[in-house]
């Protein structure tokens, strides 16, 4: 579902780059070329993309969980089938994004295994819980929306492989906010029970959702080394801008309050204006003390361990394929 | 929201049967979401319990439909309690390993593909047009449970024993599959839905097939589990049931 700018010290060896490549392939760059997986790059750029291409693709596989969540209780059979083809989506975004991370050589195994260690982030917007049905609305509607956001820039994204992913995400995730935002809808014309449970998800998921986009540019490290590779096309604050723009008048067609007594129009900017985000919480769940970090890590290791022996059964069965067949062509010759 | 009861013809009893076994079955393979062995395998247990979500949604319509009473497909899934529901009794058994989940799903598969291709040729034309749909997704189903079936019997040692496992869990339970009563011979006789007995050999067919693939043997038939098509069923159902029907039994008239 979506990527973060998560701001990790770069810590990688600085390779001697050759000078005149490392000027070809900014040329390239600022040609508006894309950069493919056989061409020459310099390693921050790879490591950049590494980090960059596998957050957002752990983020997709953990957030499966909070709306997995929901599944079984979903109160429709229509939102049942709706939440389940999302869910399924973004397990198929984590494919595709994992694929898109091993064209720079890397593989999906040594990825996980990162994920699994808890060295590997994703993003801290799954690390809180899903309470009620209302959630899964304002997921859609909030998280969702956070995320196209920060993902309408990576179609033009100077790596191919990670730009073409994103192209077919973005029409994915863009079905999901709608889905989202017409459960919040529904719910905001139903009973006051209902209306009160969107309201209690908006007053959690709000600023949560702000923090998606990352850290404020001053405290960015990567952002601007990102800009001028072409990997990162707005900063953080210029997206988190953005998606508060889009959002408000929605929420307020809603009849919901936004949990922020500073929040205003700003006529003289046509920018809606907000109050301080609390980036200690963010630090803070991003460092592993959220309310549900060490629970989606278990999960998803819990899913790996048990599915040891289906994954050495497939490789077994696969190797006594081979060997049969190699043992019938032997004897046919 | 008070619990209903459908006023049963031998059809909404025929089609209620078929739509609770996908229903249920579709909630077992839906608790694999995020879950399983493998990414691969998310996408694609999800997948089919989307299929049978789908093939629910048509038949309740359908049922609601012909009871004539106002109801939805919803108040059938949501306000029918577990004695009310004709599922087969293998579809409600709790989820196991992935060696349960997909031997149940190639047993249930088995029967369903050659079922939904006969119903293709249904008199009642709305079953023969689910029917039409649903046999081309049961084909899928069938040859992705298949295949794992054959993977896990012929893979590890631990994987065979899983397996086996399953299998003595999961045998009973088939009898049920082909079993006719007043209702569907009424229905064979009009000829709305298939023959069991002319089902049997299908599958027969296609377990021995895979499962000398496996290299797995069929035990002698002994005796079989029955009673969920006429609603008695296991433990398991009441407390699946518990959560699936949670939020509009919670919120009675609400809409969501």
């Amino acid at each position: 579902m979506y990527t973060q700018a998560l701001n990790q010290p770069e810590t990688g060896p600085n390779a001697a780059e050759d000078a005149a490549r490392l000027a070809r392939f900014e040329a390239r760059i600022d040609a508006e070329e894309r950069i493919e997986p056989n061409d020459w790059m310099p390693e921050a750029y790879r490591r950049t993309l590494i980090r960059q291409i596998s957050q957002h693709a752990h983020s997709e596989i953990v957030g499966m969980l909070p709306e997995g969540n929901w599944i079984t209780r979903a109160p429709s059979l229509r939102r049942k089938a709706a939440l389940l083809a999302k869910v399924q989506d973004e397990g198929g975004h984590g494919l595709y994004l994992y694929a898109a991370a091993e064209t720079l050589g890397v593989t999906r195994e040594e990825l996980v295994a990162q994920l699994l260690s808890g060295r590997a982030k994703y993003s801290s917007i799954f690390n809180y819980p899903t309470l009620t049905w209302a959630d899964i609305g304002a997921i859609g509607w909030l998280v969702d929306g956070a995320a196209i956001m920060n993902q309408i820039p990576l179609c033009r994204t100077s790596y191919g492989p990670y730009a073409r992913a994103m192209i077919r995400i973005c029409k994915e995730e863009s079905f999901h906010q709608r889905q989202g935002y017409e459960i919040m809808l529904t719910l905001c014309r139903g009973t006051p029970e209902q209306k009160a449970m969107a309201q209690d998800a908006l007053d959690r998921w709000w600023w949560p959702a702000l923090m998606m986009f990352g850290p404020p540019d001053s405290e960015s490290a990567h952002t601007a080394q990102s800009m001028r590779w072409k990997i990162k096309r707005f900063t953080n604050d210029e997206l988190r801008q953005q998606f508060v723009d889009a959002t408000v008048p929605q929420g307020h067609y809603l009849g919901l309050t936004f949990p922020d007594p500073e929040l205003r129009f700003d006529p003289a900017t046509g920018h809606w204006r907000f109050g301080a985000i609390d980036w200690e919480e963010f630090r803070r769940v991003l460092a592993g003390d959220g309310p549900c970090n060490r629970e989606r890590l278990e999960t998803r290791r819990r899913a790996h361990d048990e599915g040891a022996w289906v994954r050495e059964a497939a490789l077994a069965h696969a190797a006594k394929r081979r060997a049969r067949a190699a043992a019938q062509k032997i004897a046919a010759e | 929201m008070t619990t209903i009861a459908v006023a049963e013809t031998a059809l909404t009893l025929g089609l209620l049967r078929l739509a609770d076994t996908a229903l249920v079955h579709a909630h077992r393979l839906s608790e694999w979401c995020g879950h399983a062995p493998m990414l691969e395998e998310d996408l694609a247990l999800a997948n089919i319990a989307l299929d049978l979500i789908g093939q629910a949604r048509a038949l309740y319509t359908y049922a609601a439909e012909i009871e004539g009473a106002g109801r939805t497909e919803d108040d059938l899934a949501y306000r029918r309690d577990a004695p009310q529901y004709r599922n087969v009794l293998m579809a409600e058994l709790p989820k196991g390993d992935f060696a349960f989940t997909i031997l149940r799903a190639f047993f249930l598969a088995a029967q369903a593909e050659p079922l939904w291709r006969a119903t293709a040729a249904s008199r009642d034309a709305t079953l023969a047009a689910i029917a039409a749909k649903a046999a081309k997704e049961a084909a899928y189903h069938l040859r992705h449970a298949g295949e794992w079936v054959i993977r896990l019997g012929d893979g590890t040692a631990e994987s065979r024993r899983r397996m086996l496992d399953a299998f003595a869990v999961l045998w009973p339970y088939t009898g049920e599959l082909f079993e006719a009563d007043a209702a569907d011979r009424a229905l064979i006789e009009d000829g709305i839905l298939p023959d069991p007995a002319v089902l049997r050999p299908q599958w027969d067919a296609a377990v021995d097939r895979v499962f000398a693939e496996a290299d797995l043997a069929r035990p002698a038939d002994r005796w079989m589990q029955s009673g969920g098509r006429s609603g008695r069923h296991t433990e398991h159902l009441g407390h699946m049931l518990a959560v699936m029907q949670h939020l509009p039994r919670a919120y009675p008239g609400a809409t969501w």
